[in-house]
């Protein structure tokens, strides 16, 4: 079919409801008022209801006092403080676990992932019944494990195990003396701080020296001697000013020195190894996309077994490990909720239990915690997509 | 034991639900019941002479008897209910959000749940006191020589306030564990995570027969509380908050008539004008509530009067073995007291 070069299309301007760009800003428009539409109808009813029901809304609670104690406290809490107060406290013992947790869960689960793969037999298969156990009961059953089974095993406060009259374990807990600073010691905190920034400059000097003239010193070797050396000769010609608090026992319990509560020590012990076995397969799976041809190349290039690891083959395994890393990071801060079940005060245990309980603002403090969950997850995510994006292969 | 911990949030968020989409907010509860025919009651998650299941199955105690006295009288069937397990931290968002129509769940009356939570507190059932269990070998005579010791307590109660408040004042210090459910505290005060448990007194005697072996622990002297434990109905629904009420009185009534489950079927024509009015005989006080004439035969025929429902369940009668004490009636010498039929 052809049209006389001629005549020129007619230009008619079609209607905005025929036009496809126009159509989709307004359907676009249509259902973003119908969400916004649908949440204002929710919040205004909730409130009407819970007005005419006669229930107290709003957030003025969190100024109130609290009066009741709390276990474990990383800020200073008392029975007077708000239950402002018992939010913070809840979201620190979260946090803590959490920091803890994956950072126990990332090392057990590397070296799990990469002793998997050992050429040793037993090694690798000791490392196949950890993750397949481990991975495979609920998460629920082996914090009451770790809580109950093994925890509760230990001795009573008089009869405690102890550790040259300084560490003490019992069904209370871990004891450990506390160090107190004496005069001088923010001196040998400076050097360390300091060594710390020696030992980084070090490792830049070396790296450049190693691409000019291919030569290199032991770098992990001496800055270790840095950090370590430099602020203990210090410490000795400062005459040595640190003191220990030691626990005692007085009356029911030991007193003085640090405390670890039993609920922690669960909660952390069931986490990390949970989680762990999870990150070991991640690991194994990363090692193993990276090609053998690889390892084999760098072999032939003389370089060492752990050389071949450091250099070649985990950064190319970090590719494929982060991601997934990422999710089970998650899931670990996730799953620190569970200490309700046991009594380790998190935030769940402590805001969304007891505060609840005792202000009855469920949906006041139930948004609050599901808000913090939220921050934390997305601010992990954030990171290890930051983290990620450093990592990728960059391609030349 | 094995708690789902995920309960109260599903339950805040089905409150949420609940208080946005219904709208009629003092819906009749009556009318709900009688439409199901029958009444939803939260209960503890166990707790002997109070709320716990028999090796039947079939609840038994104190507070499960209040919600069977209030189907006795609503659906002239005491056996009409269906009992809702509940730990403390979820008992008042399950009543607001409807899930249940009333708790029983000895749940004390305080200033904070009868006027901030949309609740209502429908009398008192068992008066009771907070006090401290220690095992003997501890060598503690008194609550005072507790300094430093770890407690074991139930989370979300006032329990856990008092406490604090106690140890305050007597400038004292304390560690305290807390758990979910009374099962858990039984569990760590065994295990010695904690050398003392603490609890209403009544509660500590329940849940002293749980243990192992219940004579290697002792009940402390102090009672440093008050704790008055009654039902509880949703703020808005005067209908309903006057039958849970009125049932509890009636059983008191009948406590101080003398008429029991036993000879009330012979004292239905009894000449005493003030048992005739209780029993439906004379007038009909029901219909005002809604109820049929003969409310209160009912829930004296097949629930009894309070002294039998207490003597059953918590009194010489049971494990429990506990003295009348503050709930002995008025007229001898304890302070339960109900308003006249009339």
């Amino acid at each position: 079919m052809t049209h006389p070069a001629s005549r020129p299309p007619a230009k008619v301007k079609p209607p905005f409801w025929r036009d496809p760009a126009k159509r989709a800003l307004i359907f676009q428009l249509l259902m973003l008022g119908g969400v916004f539409g649908v949440l204002a109808l929710i919040v205004s009813n909730t409130l009407t209801n819970l007005e005419s029901r006669g229930i107290t809304t709003g957030f003025a609670f969190l100024d109130n006092t609290a009066g009741f104690g709390i276990l474990q406290s990383l800020i200073d809490y008392s029975e007077q403080s708000t239950y402002g107060d018992t939010f913070i406290v809840g979201l620190l013992n979260t946090l803590l676990i959490s920091a803890l947790g994956v950072i126990a869960a990332t090392v057990i689960g590397f070296v799990m992932g990469v002793a998997r793969l050992s050429p040793n037999w037993l090694i690798s298969k000791l490392a196949a019944v950890y993750i397949e156990i481990f991975r495979n009961i609920p998460l629920l059953l082996q914090i009451f494990f770790w809580y109950f089974a093994v925890l509760r095993a230990l001795p009573s406060p008089r009869g405690s195990l102890s550790l040259g009259e300084a560490i003490f374990l019992n069904v209370r807990g871990l004891y450990v003396p506390a160090p107190i600073a004496g005069a001088g010691f923010s001196v040998v905190l400076a050097v360390f701080v300091l060594a710390i920034v020696a030992s980084g400059v070090f490792i830049y000097w070396n790296r450049q020296r190693q691409a000019q003239t291919g030569q290199r010193l032991p770098a992990g070797w001496i800055s270790l001697g840095i950090i370590i050396g430099v602020p203990l000769l210090v410490f000795v010609v400062m005459g040595m000013p640190l003191t220990w608090e030691l626990p005692e026992l007085k009356g029911f319990n030991f007193r003085g020195g640090i405390t670890v509560v039993p609920e922690f020590l669960a909660l952390w012990v069931a986490l990390s190894v949970y989680t762990a076995a999870f990150i070991a397969e991640i690991v194994r799976s990363g090692i193993e996309a990276v090609p053998h041809g690889q390892t084999e190349v760098s072999r032939a290039l003389s370089l060492t077994n752990s050389m071949t690891l450091r250099l070649v083959v985990v950064p190319q395994a970090l590719r494929v490990i982060i991601p997934p890393l990422t999710s089970q990071y998650l899931n670990l801060i996730k799953n620190s909720s569970l200490a309700t079940a046991i009594g380790y005060p998190d935030l769940v245990s402590v805001f969304a239990g007891t505060t609840l309980n005792q202000t009855g603002q469920a949906i006041e403090v139930i948004a609050m915690t599901m808000l913090v969950y939220l921050t934390i997850s997305l601010l992990v995510s954030m990171f290890m997509n930051w983290f990620n994006a450093r990592m990728a292969l960059v391609e030349r | 034991m094995m708690h789902n911990n995920k309960k109260p949030l599903l339950i805040a968020s089905a409150a949420l639900l609940a208080a946005s989409v219904a709208s009629g907010a003092s819906a009749a509860t009556l009318d709900s019941v009688k439409e199901k025919g029958f009444v939803q009651c939260g209960v503890s998650t166990g707790l002997p002479g109070f709320s716990a299941p028999d090796d039947a199955g079939n609840w038994q105690g104190l507070d499960v008897d209040v919600c069977r006295g209030v189907a006795a009288a609503v659906l002239g069937d005491a056996s009409k209910v269906r009992y809702i397990p509940l730990t403390a931290k979820e008992r008042f968002t399950a009543l607001q959000s409807g899930e249940i129509d009333v708790l029983s769940r000895n749940t004390t009356w305080t200033a904070t749940r009868d006027t901030s939570l949309g609740l209502n507190f429908a009398g008192v059932n068992y008066y009771d006191g907070q006090g401290f269990m220690v095992s003997k070998d501890l060598g503690v005579a008194s609550a005072k020589e507790l300094d430093g010791a770890a407690i074991c307590i139930q989370s979300g109660t006032t329990t856990e306030l008092n406490l604090a408040d106690y140890f305050r004042l007597n400038d004292m210090t304390f560690e305290p564990v807390v758990f979910d459910t009374s099962d858990q505290t039984v569990k760590g005060f065994e295990a010695g995570r904690c050398d003392v448990l603490t609890s209403d007194q009544s509660q500590l005697y329940a849940l002293r027969i749980k243990l192992a072996d219940p004579a290697a622990a002792m009940v402390l002297p102090e009672v440093i509380s008050k704790e008055p434990l009654g039902p509880v109905v949703r703020q808005g629904d005067d209908q309903w908050f006057n039958i849970v009420k009125w049932t509890l009185f009636a059983q008191i009534n009948a406590e101080e008539m003398g008429l029991t489950s036993d000879n009330i079927e012979a004292k239905k024509s009894d000449t005493n004008p003030n048992v005739a009015r209780l029993v439906g005989a004379d007038g009909n006080y029901g219909e005002a509530m809604g109820l049929p004439a003969d409310w209160a035969y009912q829930v004296i025929k097949q629930v009894g009067n309070y002294g039998e429902m207490f003597e059953r369940n918590v009194g010489t009668g049971s494990a429990l073995n506990i003295e009348r004490g503050l709930n002995a009636l008025w007229s001898n010498g304890g302070i339960q007291y109900a308003p006249p039929v009339r």
